[in-house]
């Protein structure tokens, strides 16, 4: 384990404030979740046609793409390229520089976080302002989402009312949820009508017919691409999917899975600016695509399962690291195990091995994904692509977790256990010899009574009882 | 499937060093079932360690041998869902691709978890015999998730009439044992496990049981270390010594 990573999971699992926040918010969800599939045969029904509809999407990506650039262009959307974060920062700045925005307002949007758009945009003397109201809590409190849904899970009513009188002190907000909430309303308010553009994130783009689909709660997503002159959406490249047909499932598993809610308060289709003789909507709507890496990911059968993602959050929600440690502790911008499947992909394994080390492999990840991405797999995939890189591929860092002295333990374990006559010979002395074996097992037995071997294996209680047969 | 003649048992390395008075109990239930139980002394361990950690080349060797060690054409039983879960879910992956696929698809078609065995192929009923007991039933995620085999050990337990199983908090969670995972990641392991051991004891059973000898060894190694008082904590022991003890004439 890197120092690094050690360091935020003792951090994380010190602070028992964030932790019982999480884990109130994520038995909540959990519960929220399961209450909204009653029906066990529904939700089987449900999944694999998410699987097959994500994986025909995949399947296509290279023409469903183009298919989605032309239809988008016809609606009116103009629609950028991006192949890294960079580019993506670019693009955006410049749309915005051409219209002399200062001023930016934001829907919650992940791509916009793994482009660290916001750092960007402020270093060119942009503001942007989260209107999402986890984000803007964020956003006060100069902290990163620590989930991918709920972006301020870990925070307590406290903390936010605490927030808020600090950096609105002339707003009496009080502590109660709706004191805070109609606060943020009244402060961001100001900014809906004074921002020149508006950006915000995709659940799922339509090829057939250049639509941009956004669900959200607040309403703060509507606003954002509605109001301002210009909207700007940020989309990684995989949120395509092929005809509208396909929405309304993906839509229903995204919302039952992520917070239960049959339906969101707002879902928004976007297809295009503002035409003649509406009274409202942007003069301008950009899709900016983002690759990133997920090019790479895609090239690869088995890893290109987890651009299926619909971006839930189940899967965080059920993961029994995740629920202790939080999102912080993983470094990351996409928390939890679709994290530890897709960020060290992006990232290169070299620099973020320790992530698909840390899941027991437990499978409540894999049980619960609306789409069913085998994410238990992918992690011993990547454990496996750490040690020595398969046939072909091309992950980053691939080989690099591999180090002699773990190389030559399993050499060795391999070679007693590839051989019956040895592992019984070395079994059956452990057994006689077991006063010897050490009662401290390192870091096992620092919170636990070490394993005490028995008197005779099982091997040779067997062959006593005449157990052999053959 | 009908009652077989024979099966082979594969005990599991944990077992055979550890709780090796688990696969006996096991290997008896099943004898007592007019079954003859061959335990091969050709197997070792499935390689699932190995396989875990990402050194797919080594675990291969290991579960090579086992292919060796089970040839003939009859049910392998195996007293954990996590070994039995590696040798019918993952030896198919582990072995795509080489010449003995075709041999590992041959095992993981006739292996069954011990308590999926008893219940779903024997139909396993026997009087209870023992005093009244309340009992945990810890479910290895194996078991639950990847076996599915889960409701076979209730089953086993709902048919002990003086025996009442009751449910910890977060019963469906994972202990943090995870294999080697409880040595690479030993401070979120710890914490799972400290979570799961102060549930179990909070509901004041006097046993607890499990699939799994991982499991086990997870939750009583930090049952003991939290209540060094035995009469403190839970009695802690394998599912087929619990069904043994409790149906068995001495």
């Amino acid at each position: 384990m890197s120092p690094e990573f050690r360091v935020r999971v003792g951090q994380a699992l010190g602070n028992e404030r964030v932790r019982r926040n999480i884990r109130r918010a994520m038995d909540g969800l959990v519960l929220k979740r399961c209450k909204a599939f009653p029906d066990e045969h529904e939700l089987t029904v449900l999944r694999r046609r998410g699987k097959l509809i994500r994986g025909h999407a995949l399947a296509n990506l290279p023409d469903l793409l183009r298919e989605l650039e032309r239809n988008c262009e016809r609606n009116g959307i103009r629609v950028h390229w991006a192949e890294t974060a960079e580019e993506g920062n670019g693009i955006v700045l410049d749309i915005l520089r051409r219209h002399g925005a200062e001023l930016v307002i934001k829907g919650k949007s992940m791509v916009s976080e793994e482009m660290g758009l916001n750092a960007y945009l402020e270093a060119q003397g942009i503001e942007p302002v989260e209107t999402d109201l986890g984000e803007f809590i964020l956003q006060l409190a100069d902290e990163r989402p620590s989930h991918i849904i709920g972006p301020a899970i870990h925070k307590d009513r406290l903390e936010v009312a605490e927030l808020f009188a600090n950096h609105f002190p002339e707003i009496p907000s009080g502590e109660d949820i709706e004191g805070l909430t109609a606060a943020a309303r009244q402060i961001m308010r100001e900014y809906f009508g004074r921002a020149l553009a508006g950006i915000s994130g995709v659940n799922f783009a339509v090829a057939e017919t250049g639509t941009l689909c956004l669900v959200e709660n607040e309403g703060n997503g509507r606003l954002c691409t509605t109001v301002p002159q210009v909207h700007i959406a940020v989309c990684g490249i995989e949120k395509v999917i092929a005809r509208l047909d396909q929405l309304p499932p993906l839509l229903t598993l995204l919302t039952r899975s992520a917070t239960g809610q049959p339906i969101t308060t707002y879902v928004n289709m976007i297809s295009g600016p503002r035409r003649e003789g509406e009274l409202d909507g942007p003069g301008e709507v950009h899709l900016v695509l983002l690759d990133n890496g997920r090019s790479r990911v895609h090239a690869d059968r088995e890893l290109r399962s987890i651009l299926r993602c619909i971006r839930c959050g189940a899967c965080m929600n059920h993961c029994p690291v995740y629920s202790r440690l939080g999102g912080h502790a993983y470094g990351t911008v996409y928390p939890g195990p679709i994290g530890s499947v897709l960020e060290p992909q992006l990232q290169g394994i070299d620099r973020l091995g320790d992530l698909p080390d840390a899941s027991s492999l437990c499978g409540a990840c894999g049980e619960v994904c609306p789409v069913r991405i085998p994410l238990p797999g992918l992690l011993r995939r990547l454990r496996a692509e750490g040690i020595r890189g398969r046939k072909g591929s091309r992950v980053i860092g691939r080989g690099s977790r591999r180090k002699p002295m773990h190389q030559l333990i399993w050499a060795l374990w391999s070679r007693v256990n590839a051989c019956p006559v040895l592992y019984r010979g070395l079994t059956g002395l452990a057994t006689r010899l077991r006063w010897l074996v050490p009662t401290s097992l390192g870091p096992w037995s620092r919170t636990r009574a070490a394993p005490v071997i028995a008197p005779r294996s099982l091997h040779e209680l067997a062959r006593a009882e005449g157990l052999e047969g053959e | 499937m009908d009652k077989p003649a024979s099966v082979y048992f594969f005990g599991t390395c944990l077992i055979d060093m550890i709780l090796p008075q688990a696969g006996l109990a096991a290997m008896r239930l099943l004898q007592r079932e007019g079954i003859k139980v061959v335990y091969p002394q050709g197997q070792t361990c499935c390689g699932q360690p190995a396989y875990n950690s990402g050194y797919d080349k080594e675990a291969r060797a290991v579960a090579r041998r086992q292919l060796d060690a089970f040839p003939r054409d009859i049910p392998v039983v195996v007293p954990s869902a996590s070994c039995a879960g590696m040798i019918k879910v993952q030896y198919p992956r582990l072995f795509a691709g080489t010449p003995d696929k075709g041999r590992a698809d041959h095992l993981a078609a006739r292996v069954y978890e011990l308590t999926d065995f008893l219940a779903r192929v024997l139909d396993w009923r026997r009087k209870d015999l023992g005093e009244p007991i309340t009992v945990v039933l810890h479910h290895s995620c194996s078991a639950r998730r990847e076996m599915g085999v889960a409701e076979a050990a209730t089953v086993l337990l709902s048919r002990l009439e003086h025996l009442e199983t009751l449910e910890p908090d977060h019963a469906h969670e994972c202990c943090g044992f995870g294999g080697t995972f409880s040595v690479k990641q030993p401070e979120i392991s710890a914490a799972m496990a400290a979570d799961k051991s102060m549930a179990i004891a909070s509901t004041g059973a006097q046993v607890l049981v499990s699939q799994d000898g991982g499991c086990l060894m997870n939750l009583g190694g930090t049952l003991t270390r939290r209540f060094p008082d035995p009469s403190q904590r839970p009695a802690v022991k394998h599912i087929a010594e619990l069904l043994w003890e409790r149906t068995h004439e001495p």
